[in-house]
C-alpha cells in the first residue's frame, strides 16, 4: 500500500471507551469528506471497539498498524 | 356460589384468580398484581394506563420484576375484577402463575442494539400469543431470547432459552490483512497469519458476528443466523445451568422446538420437577434424541 498522509491525527492512548470513540467522532466532525484521520489507540477493549463504531458511523478503516503496544489506525472520512 | 363469592358491592371471580398474575401479600386481603409484559416492552399508552389503575387501587409505585414484569401491589380482593377490566381496556393483560408456561423475557433484540443478531423482540411476542399459560402439569416453564451470545437475558437460567446467532464467512479476495477481525474476536477463534489475513477455528466460535462487525472491508459476512438452543436452567433455591443443545437453528423452526420440548417435559417430568431436573435425571443425550433429532 502506498504511504497515505494523514489530514489530521488524534492520540488517544490513554483514553478509556467510549471517551475515545467519541472524540474521535468528534475530530471526524470538523473534517471534510474523504479526508483522512489518524488515530492511536490502545490494544485491548479500544482496538476492539472503536474501529467497529466508526464503521457502525459509515466511516472506513483503511490501514490499522501495530507500533509497539500502541494501534495506528487511518479512517477515512465518510 | 362455588364461582363467585358475593361480596356486599363486588364479585371476586375465583376462576380468574387461579390463573394467576396474582400474590398474595402478608396484608390481609391486599395482593399484587403482576402484569403481563412480554419482553420488557411497554407502550406509552399501556404505561399511562398502570399509573391510572395503580393510583386507584393500589399504593404510589409499581414494582418492576426481576422478568420485566410491572406489578401493581396493594390491590385490595375485591377490586382485582375492576383493575382487570380497565386495564383490558388497553389491551393490558394480568401474566401468570402455576404450573404454566410463563410470559417469555427478552432484550432489545437487533433492531436497535448493536450487537443483536436476532430480532427477539419479535419473536417474544409471537411466543407469548401462542405458548403463554400452556399447562405443563409439572411446575413454572419460563423461555427466555437474547439478541447474541452476550446473553443480557441469562438462557443460562431459563428452562428453555434462544440466543441469536450468526456465523461467519469470508472473502479472501477483498481481505487487506488488517487484523482487526482477529483483535475483534474474543474467543480465539480467529488469529492473523504472517500477512495479517484471519484463520479461522469454527470450533471456537460461539456466532457473536464482532468479526463481521469490524471488518472495514466486507470481507467477513453473515452466512447464516439462527439460534443457540439452551433448556434445563432454573434459579431459585437450587440454581441449575442449562445445557446448550444445538447452535445456528433456523427461527422457522422456533415453536415447533417450544411446542416439542414442553410436550417432553410433560410426558418425561415427574412430579414438581423442573426440565432441568427431568434433563438431568434422564440424560441431556435423551432430551437431544427426542425433540432434536
Amino acid at each position: 500500500m502506498t504511504e497515505i498522509k494523514p489530514d489530521n491525527s488524534i492520540d488517544l492512548h490513554g483514553e478509556l471507551c467510549p471517551i475515545n470513540f467519541v472524540k474521535t467522532k468528534l475530530v471526524l466532525e470538523d473534517m471534510e469528506s474523504g479526508q483522512v484521520l489518524e488515530v492511536f489507540l490502545d490494544d485491548g477493549e479500544p482496538i476492539r471497539s472503536v474501529p467497529r463504531s466508526i464503521k457502525e458511523e459509515g466511516h472506513q478503516v483503511i490501514d490499522v498498524q501495530k507500533i509497539g503496544e500502541v494501534y495506528r489506525l487511518l479512517i477515512r472520512k465518510a | 356460589m362455588d364461582q363467585f363469592l358475593e361480596d356486599k358491592n363486588t364479585k371476586i371471580n375465583l376462576a380468574e384468580m387461579k390463573s394467576g398474575g396474582l400474590i398474595k401479600q402478608r396484608q390481609k386481603d391486599l395482593f399484587t398484581v403482576r402484569l403481563r409484559v412480554p419482553g420488557g416492552r411497554l407502550s406509552l399508552v399501556k404505561m399511562k394506563k398502570i399509573v391510572e389503575v395503580a393510583e386507584k387501587y393500589g399504593a404510589d409505585y409499581v414494582h418492576l420484576s426481576v422478568r420485566q414484569s410491572v406489578e401493581i401491589p396493594y390491590v385490595n380482593i375485591k377490586n382485582i375484577d375492576n383493575l382487570r377490566k380497565e386495564l383490558e381496556e388497553i389491551g393490558q393483560k394480568i401474566a401468570s402463575c402455576g404450573p404454566r408456561v410463563r410470559v417469555p423475557t427478552a432484550c432489545s433484540g437487533c433492531e436497535y442494539n448493536p450487537n443483536g443478531l436476532m430480532d427477539v423482540q419479535k419473536w417474544c411476542l409471537a411466543i407469548d400469543e401462542k405458548f403463554f399459560g400452556m399447562p405443563t402439569d409439572h411446575h413454572k416453564f419460563k423461555i427466555s431470547l437474547s439478541g447474541c451470545p452476550i446473553d443480557c437475558f441469562r438462557t443460562t437460567e431459563a428452562d428453555l432459552g434462544f440466543q441469536g446467532q450468526m456465523e461467519p464467512k469470508w472473502n479472501e479476495e477483498t481481505c487487506v490483512g488488517c487484523t482487526l477481525c482477529a483483535k475483534a474476536c474474543q474467543e480465539g477463534a480467529i488469529v492473523s497469519d504472517k500477512d495479517g489475513k484471519p484463520v479461522y477455528d469454527k470450533s471456537k466460535c460461539i456466532y457473536c458476528a464482532d468479526c463481521i462487525r469490524v471488518c472495514p472491508t466486507e470481507s467477513w459476512m453473515e452466512n447464516r443466523r439462527g439460534w443457540a438452543i439452551r433448556v434445563g436452567g432454573k434459579h431459585g433455591r437450587h440454581p441449575l445451568e442449562s445445557f446448550k443443545v444445538a447452535d445456528l437453528v433456523s427461527e422457522d423452526k422456533t415453536f415447533e422446538i417450544i411446542e416439542k420440548t414442553v410436550e417432553w417435559y410433560k410426558e418425561s417430568g415427574i412430579g414438581r420437577e423442573r426440565i432441568g431436573q427431568t434433563i438431568r435425571r434422564l440424560g441431556v443425550h435423551k432430551f437431544k434424541e427426542d425433540v432434536l433429532k
